[in-house]
């Protein structure tokens, strides 16, 4: 077991009324496998998300339960534990390549900055050296070029793949992708999603897919979570959730997917 | 490769008039025609001449003399002043702008107070507790010069913090401290950048006013501010004695006026 969430509770105390946007979440990650969680946007996925990669210490909000990594407690940890996890043992790639990135740094300097927090050991030449792997990893075609490029210089999807190489530089265990693909064209979410199928066949990373386009939850994850409204609704594999879906709300969801797009399985 | 963007006219002329500055005040440092301080009852009020290339003041001393000295004084009073304003606004303006919560509150409720003041009353308060003279016109100025430092970077890191690629650098572990100087502060650089000029600026009319009013740069040194103070009695029996100072402000600050625009403009 690689992820166990236990009774997460995440409120927010910024307005007059609390408001709770995640209630009583549990679920589990295994070593190696690709977990999905799904919802209609505002059903708490991202804040699962930053929960886990331990970037909900505001003083306006409230969190409770557990989550343990790898047995480690982390939801309560210090802010110093926490950043010997945060881009080493777990990373995270957001939605919007566009603003993803430091507009005034350029490309390899970003990519690298993980190992120079993490391994201060490596020297520059090392550094570079792994920077250009990782961008060779993402199939980025002359990394040595986009290396010495600033982010506007680049396309959205180029953008998103620099995203992944910084996050799995120094190669975590578990990758957690908050709507990877959502800004991007299809032609690009389709190649985006095969990148992290092979990262997690090559590099035996876990990933925490989070998408509300269940046809590429299908394609790539093994397990499903269906959250609504801070609440898990439904979970299971792949396979059942489209099968037999319980729940209104998930029935629901899949038929919003676009029938051209939908896989035969 | 990709072409550099082309200088505006404004930042060319800008850096001609800042350039010929500069090289006025270092020639102020190296070598002055006359000594600024020696007075000659021969030539007092003395129109320019090729002797005295901007005339002779009420004493005799060689005004182009004391305008390249006095350059130099205003330039380094300005300087100071600016380094203390920028670099305890920067500091107190990304903290207070990133953390936020009740530390941000109070400085800036103090801003707020200090802000309220006009920096030369702020100054001049200050130099009515601790005397006159340079240094102290330098610490006075620099402080009310916080202020605006303080706000205007607040304000880029309140923008900043909350940017994707920040939260990015956050999940990689970045620290706290790294992540205000190193992955914030270099995109605040732009706005820095012209606010220094803008403050550099404001900093040498406050000098010269503050040297005209008889607190700053005390004689017989010069300053400018002082020259132009000590000139309006002979404004019209001698008025190069206040052309030339005056002339030597306007042009400072228009150099550096056009400089900021430049940046800003990029
Ligand atoms: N600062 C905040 N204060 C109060 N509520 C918030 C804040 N940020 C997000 N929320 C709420 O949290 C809920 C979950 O948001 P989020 O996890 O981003 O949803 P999702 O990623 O599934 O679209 C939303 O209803 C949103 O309104
Ligand atoms: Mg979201």
């Amino acid at each position: 077991m690689l992820l166990e969430v236990n009774n997460l509770n995440i409120e927010f105390y910024d307005h007059d009324l609390p408001e709770r946007v995640v209630n009583d979440l549990n679920m589990k990650l295994d070593e190696g496998e690709i977990l999905g969680i799904v919802g209609e946007s505002g059903s708490g996925k991202s804040m699962t998300a930053m929960a886990i990669a331990g970037l909900l210490k505001r003083h306006d909000m409230k969190t409770e339960g557990e989550i343990l990594f790898e047995g480690e407690e982390l939801l309560h940890a210090k802010r110093d534990t926490l950043r010997q996890y945060q881009g080493n043992e777990i990373s995270i790639v957001f939605q919007e390549p566009m603003t993803s990135l430091n507009p005034v740094k350029r490309i390899g300097w970003q990519v690298e900055e993980s190992l120079r927090i993490h391994r201060p050991d490596l020297d520059s030449s090392e550094r570079y050296r792994r920077a250009i792997e990782a961008l060779r990893d993402v199939e980025l075609d002359q990394p040595e070029l986009i290396y010495k490029k600033y982010p506007h210089e680049l396309s959205g999807g180029m953008r998103q793949r620099v995203m992944i190489a910084s996050a799995m530089i120094c190669e975590p265990k578990l990758l957690i992708a908050d709507e990877p693909t959502t800004a991007l064209d299809v032609t690009i979410q389709l190649q985006i999603v095969k990148l992290l199928q092979r990262l997690n066949r090559e590099k035996h990373t876990t990933i925490l897919f989070i998408s509300h386009d269940l046809s590429l939850v299908r394609r790539l994850c093994s397990r499903i979570i269906v959250m609504q409204n801070g609440i898990v609704v439904e979970t299971g594999t792949t396979e059942d959730i489209f099968h037999n879906p319980v729940q209104e709300y998930t029935r629901m969801l899949i038929n919003a997917i676009p029938k051209l797009e939908k896989p035969v399985i | 490769m990709k072409k550099k963007k082309a200088y505006s006219t404004n930042f060319i002329i800008g850096a001609v008039i800042t350039g010929i500055v500069l090289v006025m005040i270092i020639i102020g440092f190296i070598h002055t025609p006359y000594d600024i301080t020696k007075m000659n009852s021969a030539v007092k009020l003395a129109p320019p001449s090729l002797k005295h290339l901007m005339g002779c003041d009420n004493f005799g001393r060689d005004i182009f003399s004391r305008v390249l000295k006095g350059m130099g004084n205003t330039f380094v009073i300005a300087f100071a002043t600016v380094t203390i304003g920028a670099v305890c606004g920067v500091v107190i303006g990304a903290f207070t702008g990133f953390f936020g919560g009740w530390l941000d509150e109070v400085l800036m409720r103090i801003n707020d107070v200090l802000f309220a003041f006009p920096s030369i009353l702020l100054a001049l308060v200050f130099v009515s507790i601790f005397g006159t003279g340079k240094y102290n016109v330098v610490a006075a100025l620099g402080i009310a010069f916080i202020p605006s430092f303080a706000r205007i970077v607040r304000g880029e890191f309140i923008k900043y913090r909350e940017m994707d690629y920040v939260k990015s650098a956050r999940l990689a572990g970045v620290s706290q401290i790294r992540i205000i100087f190193v992955h914030i502060l270099p995109n605040t650089m732009t706005v820095l950048l012209s606010s220094i000029m803008i403050g550099f600026n404001n900093a040498v009319l406050a000098e010269a006013g503050m040297s005209y009013l008889g607190i700053g740069v005390q004689p017989p040194d010069a300053s400018l501010g002082s020259m132009l103070s000590e000139s309006q009695t002979y404004l019209f029996s001698a008025p190069w004695y206040a052309i030339f100072p005056g002339a030597m402000i306007i042009l400072m600050v228009l150099g550096f006026s056009l400089l900021a625009d430049g940046i800003k403009e990029k």
